[in-house]
């Protein structure tokens, strides 16, 4: 019987074949207990991406909570279009006119890193280059043809591509590389937070519900051993 | 039964053991379905303070708003308005306010913060109707008094402190909520004198 | 106080004797193993998901417009609303993880040879009604996986000839999947399904407390009425329901040791589930797909469209048949082919563990196959992938129609007259 088992789980990896390929992907090493980078982040997003990319799901006040800020100074620092604190993270770029200028309507990006994973942002925002071919100049080897611009091409600069289809080294940009990674870390960082904001406290509560059952396991363990005395 | 000795004292603590165990986690699981009927973010957000400009209210005027999907009278009482409040006090119910109609910081003459402004739920405590505001012609409902709130489903009466009048079904004054000052001209409703 | 109080009761309705008759002194086999938790945890994962269903359906709002936010509404603003929409969706995986291993504790034991026919019946339509539970409730969320993978389900009815386009409208009340088709799967997922499933768990149950249960090692517990020495009788007190009819050997009452073992193993099963919930609530993207975190859009289809994977097997058998109707033929034949399990089998050794080597082998090839079609299902339709997949539908179907010919003349090991152990 428990050869029998074994075996079926032995031999089950064997024909569980390799994924198909699929472009690698940077590692973001974000971590969201890092406050401090989620509120760049929060600030990088507001200031670049939210002209176009909603965070419909996603309230202000929330968003102050969970990353420390102060409601005033939040309102200060990261609302600039006289919302009120409860109100969802949006834009008012009317969505049948932005289809018309991008080709399509920028998506809302309150899951997209649980749509798309981290590193994938991670990796797409370091991943533009010149291509003249394209509406605004830029190409991704991530997304190809993809119909956004180069967004932060003023801090990154902007790559080309070598015949081998590699990157060559931003130029022209107010930051060095290593700063830009760190930029497009912390926005990283900040859409996973958006992507799920209870996520450190849903791992929270998980410890303490498993050691909870564990030794709910123990009395019931006891109690099951001490009943099947009377069973021969 | 069985032929081995049972040992009923270990048996009987490990079943009550396990039991409050049992019953302590019960209680932690019901505590997502019990939480999840607390208003929402979305409820709490949509019932979020309200701020209104009053600068702009001309004396003896009156502004709606809308708290928390109720409405909220705010009036701007005219100097003789005011002066004229006392007069009227043995003709009501509850002239110094004693019932709990209203924050303590608006329990006194004026049931408000400034003499001049007036902040009142414009629900009758009757049944819910909303009192209609008289300018000049409430005298057709109490002789002698020309301004204040008549509520035309059953009739009562109020002052324009918002204080009923005797012999009307409404038992009580209308409701004067939370609220506050956030500079000379901003009314904040729904957050209290010295909170926040 | 009390006893005054039960006496009064059980005089109007008799709730002490069906309490002794169920469950303190109903006669178990004393020998039951690992695999017989799967029943009762598949009862607390039913419980689990009705309530947090009904919790659920107090927030979520049935419409096309509204169905996708509707949910990030759950999972943001309402108080632990979370927790809640993670305990149904990890919930419906585990439905189907601790089923899958109830019905193949049975293939390996022999639980539907007669006389629990019926019993293994009212077990498969559960199985049954369970997969349009879940394919309907997928839907709900309205995220672009549920759109599509409802979308290539109901398109499997096209393949009806004559009625079949005609009928997949008619299934979605539109010429897409629209708000219309996601009203009447919510209404069918809250309310007439999980109404119809307690229905046939409540039938499965007296099915079974009227054959009594099977155990690892297929012999009966209750033996012909005065067959049994006096001292070879069990110890425990049972029901006269049980007792006037047979002699009842190597049995304990399921209450209390089976229900302080089934509590244990609950705890046990809890720890594996809120560890998942808590930590991998997307179950590696099994679970909850990544595509789903995007609204349904009717004018982009996902990378790959794969089932959620408990679909997976069966999915993969639709896929291979190079004919749209004989695919969904297939499909739906191999889960008749469970339905008609007792009779393929044409034994009367039950348990595995005394059936002869070629039995063994054959549970064993049908168990690779069903995992491998699982895994199958949930990939992209390479060719190579078609071939496993072609190869394991033979092994899906060869299990059965082996089994149909051996099992007539199967030479066994003796089956011992009483349980080991």
């Amino acid at each position: 019987m428990k050869k029998f088992i074994l075996a079926v789980f032995a031999l089950v990896p064997v024909l569980a074949f390799a994924a198909g390929p699929s472009l690698p992907l940077d590692s973001a090493n974000n971590d969201l207990a890092d406050k401090e980078s989620l509120k760049r982040g929060f600030k990088t997003y507001i200031n670049y991406c939210l002209g176009c990319h909603q965070l419909q799901y996603q309230r202000y006040n929330r968003t102050f909570t969970d990353l420390g800020i102060e409601e005033a100074d939040g309102i200060e620092n990261y609302m600039y279009t006289g919302e009120k604190v409860g109100d969802h993270i949006t834009n008012t770029m009317p969505k049948k006119e932005a289809a018309a200028w991008f080709g399509t309507a920028p998506p809302d990006l309150t899951l997209e890193a649980r749509l798309r994973s981290p590193d994938w942002i991670y990796t797409y925002l370091r991943s533009f280059y010149i291509d003249e071919s394209r509406p605004f100049g830029v190409n991704n080897t991530l997304f190809k043809d993809v119909g956004m611009p180069h967004v932060l091409q003023d801090l990154q600069g902007v790559s080309s591509i070598d015949e081998n289809g590699k990157l060559t080294p931003a130029q022209g940009g107010s930051l060095t590389a290593e700063e830009y990674d760190e930029v497009v870390r912390d926005l990283t960082n900040f859409l996973e937070y958006v992507g799920e904001p209870n996520k450190l406290e849903r791992k929270a509560l998980g410890v303490k519900v498993l050691i909870f059952i564990f030794i709910f396991f123990i009395f019931a363990y006891l109690l099951k051993k001490e009943y099947w005395r009377d069973v021969h | 039964m069985s032929n081995v000795p049972v040992n009923n004292g270990r048996r009987r603590f490990l079943t009550a053991a396990t039991a409050v165990v049992g019953g302590a986690g019960v209680v932690g699981v019901a505590v997502p379905f019990i939480g999840s009927w607390n208003p929402s973010a979305r409820a709490k957000a949509a019932g979020a303070p309200v701020e209104i400009n009053v600068g702009k209210i001309q004396p003896g005027q009156l502004i709606r708003a809308e708290w928390r999907g109720k409405p909220v009278y705010v009036v701007r009482r005219t100097e003789k308005t005011v002066n004229d409040l006392a007069k009227v006090d043995d003709q009501l119910r509850d002239p110094n306010s004693d019932e709990a109609q209203q924050p303590e910081y608006a329990k006194n003459a004026y049931r408000s913060i400034k003499p001049e402004f007036l902040v009142a739920l414009g629900v009758c405590t009757h049944l819910g109707c909303a009192p209609t505001h008289h300018s000049g012609d409430f005298d057709q409902f109490v002789e002698g008094v020309s301004d204040g709130f008549f509520c035309p489903c059953h009739g009562s009466k109020f002052d324009m402190a918002g204080r009923v009048f005797q012999g009307v079904p409404a038992p009580l004054n209308l409701m004067v909520p939370e609220h506050s000052f956030t500079s000379e001209d901003t009314l904040l409703i729904g957050v209290g004198q010295g909170e926040a | 106080m009390f006893a005054n109080f039960m006496a009064w009761i059980d005089k109007r309705l008799p709730v002490t004797d069906c309490w002794n008759k169920h469950l303190a002194q109903y006669p178990a086999p004393k020998n039951f193993n690992f695999w017989y938790f799967f029943g009762s945890l598949a009862m607390l994962v039913l419980v689990n998901q009705i309530l947090t269903g009904v919790w659920l359906t107090m927030s979520y709002e049935p419409s096309g417009d509204g169905a996708f936010a509707s949910i990030e509404y759950i999972m943001r603003d309402v108080d632990y609303g979370w927790l809640l929409r993670y305990m149904h969706s990890t919930g419906a995986s585990f439905f189907f993880i601790v089923v899958y291993l109830h019905m193949f504790r049975g293939m390996m034991y022999g639980s539907y040879q007669k006389p629990r026919e019926l019993l293994w019946i009212f077990g498969m339509l559960i199985f049954l009604v369970l997969m349009a539970e879940a394919f309907m409730g997928y839907l709900l969320p309205w995220g672009n996986m549920s759109y599509w993978g409802a979308q290539v389900i109901i398109s499997l009815f096209g393949a009806i000839p004559v009625i079949g386009d005609d009928l997949t409208q008619w299934i979605r009340g539109d010429y897409v999947i629209s708000g219309a088709t996601l009203n009447r799967f919510f209404a069918l997922h809250v309310i007439a399904m999980p109404l119809v499933l307690v229905i046939l768990v409540f039938l499965h149950i007296l099915a079974l407390h009227e054959v009594g249960s099977n155990n690892p090692d297929g012999t009966e517990i209750k033996k012909k009425k005065g067959s049994v020495k006096p001292e070879e009788l069990s110890k425990f007190k049972f029901h006269k329901h049980y007792t006037d009819k047979y002699d009842i050997v190597d049995a304990i009452p399921f209450h209390p040791y089976y229900s302080v073992k089934d509590i244990m193993g609950v705890a046990f099963f809890l720890f594996i589930f809120c560890w998942v919930m808590f930590f991998a609530p997307e179950g590696g993207g099994f679970f909850i797909e990544a595509p789903n975190f995007e609204p349904a859009n009717g004018l982009k289809t996902p990378e790959h469209i794969v089932p959620v994977w408990y679909f997976g097997p069966f999915y993969t058998i639709l896929r291979v048949v190079p004919d749209k109707l004989l695919g969904a033929v297939a499909m739906f034949g191999a889960i008749i082919m469970l339905f008609a399990l007792p009779w393929f089998d044409r034994g009367t050794v039950k348990s595995m563990k005394f059936r002869c080597t070629w039995h063994k082998v054959n549970l064993f090839q049908f168990t690779v196959s069903f995992i491998v079609l699982a895994i199958l299902g949930t990939k992209a339709a390479t060719p190579l992938n078609n071939m496993i997949g072609t190869v394991a539908s033979f092994g899906y179907f060869g299990f059965f129609i082996a089994l149909w010919f051996y099992s007539k003349n199967e030479t066994t090991k003796p089956v011992p007259e009483r349980v080991s152990k």
